[in-house]
């Protein structure tokens, strides 16, 4: 059983977010997705200061098994980018939710991550 | 997965939490914790991989070595009871039908392991080739389960559960031996580059020997390991992978396994004539195998490319050694482009090939 963190928001595509109190919104892939990809082995991300639209393709993750694009669930800016990743990453399937955080976005537009799916609604995506 | 083979070991895996995939029609274990742990935990202690799904062909009769000598590139008549080789068996055109064991139990009777994805083309191939030879070709993989033990370790963990004394099975030799009470064929082979043994023995036996192999290792640090596993150390050791860097159209002398063809052994085989040209002329394409310097893996079928960007070639086998902490792989490489500088495209972004004579690692198995 993967775990599901309920104050998270989740997209169809495997990503969750985290509407910090600052306004701006974490991103990293879910517990099931960094189950499913096994042992990650490259994490590749945007510069801080890109500029996303939603459903973009933001970046790379791979693992031993295959290389999964990353997609931007909301427009945004980048305004943080997890630099850890990119010697440590198998940190993702150690502390999907944590550690493993993937970028921050500025929201283009503030409520975009409430129209993402809620941990309720993800776990019936996933199971 | 209903319609898939399963090992005796299926439910074993299962419950240490495996993760099992179609593997060449078995349902098998691809890792059990993560595929870059147990890699590791076989170079620095021990794994256990059960590989029950390999095919076993007893070739038995008065001609069975004169027969197997004519099928197989490498010398069988340097066999002696208790001796085993490793050799490709080769279409008249040079290219591979199998890479095999070769097991000498007695003048008469030899034990070929095959490749579970070859069982039955093998057994047609030999079967076919039978005439004029007094000799009969039996299938019998459904009578073998097949536990391979690797790492520096397990010697020690083995030879906790037998008497045998296993200091006098060389590599590449084979001993009777019983190992937790559990009557195996004890042969110090492997398909990862360390020590250890693989343990051929009645599909009954499966589960009591790897639990007792489990509960003898696990103080010594191994671990179950998976075929992700397997598939990784292999490659950093610079083995050849059939359907990889061998097959129908990639003879053993373009996959740099040339010391496997005796081509002046005192007997024609199939595929010598096209063989002993490749040799004269030159193979028209090789296996290279390559790091990066970069943890991006470059996955087969990946083009490889010369300086100035046209195709020369294209990658084999990719993973990341989780040793080197860098992408590895092989290639099969226009002959011409083999001294020139390499690259492959990558999501975009090019990377330079850099050529290995494998192994990738510093490797501790005892010596042949």
């Amino acid at each position: 059983m993967s775990t599901i963190p309920a104050e998270l928001h989740y997209a169809k595509s495997h990503e969750w977010l985290k509407l910090e109190s600052d306004g701006t919104v974490t991103i990293g892939i879910s517990d099931y997705a960094q189950n499913s990809l096994g042992d990650i082995t490259y994490v590749q991300v945007p510069k801080v200061g890109a500029s996303l639209k939603a459903g973009e393709t933001f970046g790379v993750v791979e693992s031993v098994k295959a290389a999964s694009d990353l997609y931007a669930p909301i427009a945004g800016t980048v305004v943080a980018v997890n630099g850890a990743l990119e010697s440590a990453p198998e940190t993702v399937n150690r502390s999907p939710y944590g550690e493993g955080w993937m970028l921050c976005l500025q929201p283009a537009e503030a409520g975009a991550v409430s129209e993402l799916l809620d941990a309720g609604a993800y776990e019936k995506l996933v199971s | 997965m209903s319609d898939l083979k399963r090992t005796p070991l299926r439910d074993f895996h299962a419950a240490h939490g495996a993760r099992l995939v179609d593997f060449a029609g078995w349902e098998m274990p691809v890792q059990y914790r993560s595929i870059l742990e147990e890699h590791k935990a076989v170079r620095r202690t021990a794994g256990l991989f059960d590989v029950s799904h390999m095919g076993e062909v007893n070739v038995r009769g008065p001609d069975a070595g004169r027969f197997l000598n004519h099928l197989v590139t490498n010398d069988v008549a340097k066999l002696f009871p208790g001796r085993i080789v490793y050799s490709p068996m080769c279409y008249p055109t040079g290219g591979v039908v199998d890479d095999l064991l070769i097991y000498m139990c007695a003048v008469d009777d030899y034990l070929v392991v095959v490749n579970a994805s070859n069982i039955e083309k093998d057994v047609t191939w030999m079967r076919e080739h039978t005439s004029g030879f007094n000799v009969i070709v039996t299938d019998r993989s459904d009578e073998y389960a097949l536990l391979a033990i690797q790492g520096p370790r397990a010697a020690e963990i083995v030879q906790s559960l037998t008497g045998a004394k296993l200091g006098l099975v060389k590599y590449y030799h084979f001993t009777e031996a019983t190992v937790a009470g559990v009557n195996c064929l004890v042969s110090r082979t492997g398909y990862t580059g360390e020590d250890g043994f693989e343990l051929y023995h009645a599909p009954g036996d499966a589960v009591a020997l790897a639990t007792a192999l489990l509960e003898a290792g696990t103080p010594r640090g191994l671990e179950l390991a998976g075929l992700g596993s397997r598939d990784s150390l292999r490659l950093e050791a610079g083995y050849p992978l059939y359907g990889h860097e061998i097959t129908a159209n990639i003879s053993p002398l373009a996959a740099g396994l040339g010391w496997t063809v005796k081509l002046e052994k005192g007997a024609d085989f199939i595929g010598r004539a096209a063989l002993l040209a490749e040799k004269q002329e030159g193979s028209p394409q090789q296996i290279v195998f390559f790091k990066t310097g970069d943890r991006r893996i470059i996955r087969a079928d990946s083009s490889v490319l010369a300086a100035d960007g046209t195709p020369v070639g294209r990658v084999v086998s990719g993973t990341l050694s989780p040793i080197l902490n860098e992408a590895i792989g092989s290639a099969l490489v226009a002959a011409t482009a083999v001294s020139q500088p390499l690259a492959a495209d990558v999501r975009g972004t090019k990377l330079n090939l850099q050529l290995v004579n494998p192994p990738f690692v510093e490797l501790k198995k005892t010596s042949a």
